[in-house]
């Protein structure tokens, strides 16, 4: 009786202090919530919500709180909620954002600040390369890499003459760099539009038009993809030049572009149909829960959640073990819907990168399907000028 | 220069302009007759589209779904002035500025609530959504000759309705002189909510034109708003003609700016210059422009009689 009495104290005793060493993961996540771009900032949260489920909402002992933060697709915003994060919340990991503007001025408020800051999407070049940091991580890619897999994929192609566009900021400029960085032939048009402002494309259509190029390429994420696909259309440029984009014909785009974008070709890093168990269970789970084949965004959300878990649990819950969280993700460590892969010197993933087609599948929905590898373990071309190394 | 490229903008900046117009021609009557500086009226160019999204959906034809978006829209507009804007013709313009501020946060949440976050897509007839052959071997759109062509017809009846009709001389001697017009006995509530209704309507048309080329979403009219002041201070608040006017410059400017400065630039400094700095400059022509009126023709190209 006595025995048994020590034997349920001291299991209290356990339960209590268990309780008291395991403080809760606290996670900031910055995206779009509202206005046209809110969809994708939806699509994100519902894919962190699955990974959440998917770890029994913890992480190892610990447990997780979740704080969503809207930056209205607004750098200032995006600055000032990184802050209340960071200063009020005193989250131990910043996370999300979408856009590279927004990353860019969101950085100098959390990096060094205390917490690991990890990109769900965003891979401007700077934070790649000169501005890399110990305590940032990419779960996405570095911006230039995906379209320089597209200009892989277009001198493999044939052509020649190539007209690009795309939105003149962060994200657009490494996405014109990257494509100009291995495309061979003649660059006979280049159009930076004002962004987000500029959903009209009349005037660069038609220049388009008479400068007659093979092909045309762009990057337009968000609703100004779909918006683009429609105006090509009917412009009448569909059919008769070949249009090649990246990160603008997604699974938020496809079921309101239908054929527009149908067999339309994208270069990416993942797909929705990339073989390997994490990503089947993903995707099924996914599409269970809100109905929809998930975005790239979502894929990386996802993956966001696990790099995090593997750095919680590699230190058993003690987030005062910066070092010890730092080189757990640095193994990257991690069931990623990716595959594995390995991170670069300075924290952007080292990753394949696939050549993918936009079309239906066997029940009629529009979907992405993986065609051929460009890529085997890409390194992006910031690396070199990081100056980290481990 | 390629000359059919040149045309081909020019109808481009037109059929920008022709938008700007319809938007200009409501705004510019409200801020010139009723004195109200009216921050919604993006709003109600996006309240057109939605009716128009709507009603396409329930009819299956677009035609159908514009016919209807344009008298819901006016009498959407009317509504909204009886209810909300009819208590602010005595204050001051910060008052207006901020109440009607509101009102587009509003009607933001207003249309997120019914329509949800993500936005919609008018869908087109067959005829309207490809491009057709014009003189010289120019291909257009379609849809946006449509636009032009309704724009002018508008334009028109605009006129014929301002300069023929009694409802169109008190709607000019309201724009001159407004105490005047009531101290004869116009029943000057009525005349304000059909002049409110009427500049709707033209929003609602140009939002529902809008919605076929770029989506249907929250917060749609707010850029265009912006460009759409610039518009009216260009071409006199209170005239349409002025509106009219300055709406096609505005256009064309804007459109051949974004088409040839990178060109133009592309002559005077090295490429990597001309790449960067040529977005930004085009982008800033229409106020470059409007700071030029300003500085030598404060009242606008073609100020209202007596105003």
């Amino acid at each position: 009786m006595k025995f048994r009495l020590l034997g349920a104290l001291s299991l209290g005793a356990m339960l209590i202090t268990q309780v008291a060493v395991a403080e809760t993961v606290k996670i900031g996540f910055v995206t779009t919530l509202t206005g046209g771009a809110g969809a994708i900032g939806n699509d994100m949260r519902d894919a962190v919500e699955l990974a959440l489920d998917h770890l029994g909402r913890k992480m190892g002992n610990s447990d997780v709180q979740m704080f969503y933060e809207d930056d209205t697709f607004k750098p200032a915003v995006g600055k000032q909620k990184t802050e209340k994060l960071v200063k009020k919340d005193k989250v131990h990991f910043v996370t999300g954002y979408i856009w590279s503007h927004v990353l860019m001025a969101s950085r100098n408020s959390a990096v060094g600040k205390g917490p690991f800051m990890i990109t769900s999407n965003a891979g401007p070049g700077p934070v790649a390369g000169k501005l890399c940091h110990e305590d940032f991580f990419s779960a996405s890619w570095q911006n230039d890499q995906t379209t320089m897999a597209m200009g892989e994929v277009l001198n493999q192609l044939g052509i020649k003459n190539l007209y690009i566009m795309a939105p003149n900021y962060a994200a657009g400029k490494g996405m014109v760099a990257g494509v100009t960085r291995t495309f061979k032939g003649n660059i006979v048009g280049k159009d930076m539009t004002k962004f987000p402002a500029q959903l009209d494309f009349s005037a660069e259509l038609a220049k388009i038009r008479a400068a007659k190029p093979d092909a045309v390429f762009v990057f337009y994420p968000g609703k100004h993809g779909m918006q683009f696909f429609k105006q090509y259309s009917q412009a009448g440029l569909k059919g008769s030049i070949p249009l090649y984009s990246a990160f603008t014909v997604d699974s938020l785009s496809l079921p309101r572009m239908k054929d527009l974008a149908e067999d339309s070709l994208m270069t990416m890093f993942w797909a929705p149909d990339l073989d390997n168990a994490v990503n089947k269970r993903f995707v099924a789970d996914y599409r269970k829960k809100t109905g929809r084949y998930p975005t790239f965004y979502a894929a990386q959300s996802y993956d966001t959640i696990m790099l995090i878990n593997s750095a919680v649990t590699a230190v058993g819950g003690d987030l005062s073990n910066k070092d010890g969280m730092r080189d757990a993700m640095r193994k990257a460590n991690f069931p990623s819907v990716r595959g594995a892969f390995k991170y670069g010197n300075n924290h952007f993933p080292i990753q394949n990168f696939y050549l993918r087609k936009a079309v239906k599948d066997v029940d009629g929905n529009y979907t992405t399907s993986i065609v051929k590898t460009v890529y085997t373990n890409h390194q992006d071309p910031y690396a070199k000028d990081c100056k980290m190394s481990w | 220069m390629n000359w059919i490229l040149l045309l081909e903008q020019t109808l481009n900046g037109f059929q920008f302009g022709i938008l700007l117009f319809l938007l200009a021609a409501g705004l510019t009557l409200i801020f010139g007759i009723m004195d109200l500086i009216n921050l919604a009226h993006g709003s109600l160019y996006m309240m057109g589209a939605y009716f128009a999204a709507t009603f396409t959906s329930w009819t299956d034809s677009f035609l159908l779904g514009a016919l209807l978006a344009v008298p819901a829209s006016m009498i959407f507009g009317m509504l909204v002035e009886m209810i909300a804007l009819r208590t602010l013709y005595t204050r001051n313009h910060l008052d207006q500025v901020l109440a009607t501020f509101g009102l587009i946060l509003f009607f933001n949440e207003f249309v997120r609530l019914i329509w949800g976050p993500i936005g919609l897509d008018i869908p087109l007839p067959e005829v309207l959504n490809g491009s057709v052959d014009l003189f010289f071997g120019i291909r257009y759109p379609a849809f946006r000759l449509v636009i032009i062509a309704v724009g002018i017809l508008v334009a028109f009846l605009l006129y014929l309705l301002v300069s023929r009709t009694k409802l169109g001389m008190l709607i000019r001697a309201g724009a001159s002189n407004r105490q005047m017009v009531s101290a004869l006995g116009v029943n000057i509530n009525f005349l304000y909510t059909l002049v409110f209704g009427l500049g709707a309507a033209l929003a609602g048309l140009a939002g529902l034109m809008a919605g076929p080329i770029m989506t249907v979403e929250i917060g749609m009219g707010e850029g265009i708003l912006i460009i759409t002041l610039v518009v009216i201070v260009i071409g006199g608040v209170g005239s349409i003609k002025g509106a009219f006017v300055a709406a096609l410059l505005v256009g064309l400017i804007d459109t051949v700016g974004r088409s040839f400065l990178p060109d133009i630039l592309g002559l005077f400094f090295s490429n990597d210059v001309a790449d960067t700095a040529a977005p930004a400059i085009s982008s800033m022509l229409i106020y470059l422009l409007m700071a030029l009126i300003l500085a030598i023709r404060p009242q606008g190209l073609f100020p209202p009689k007596g105003a």
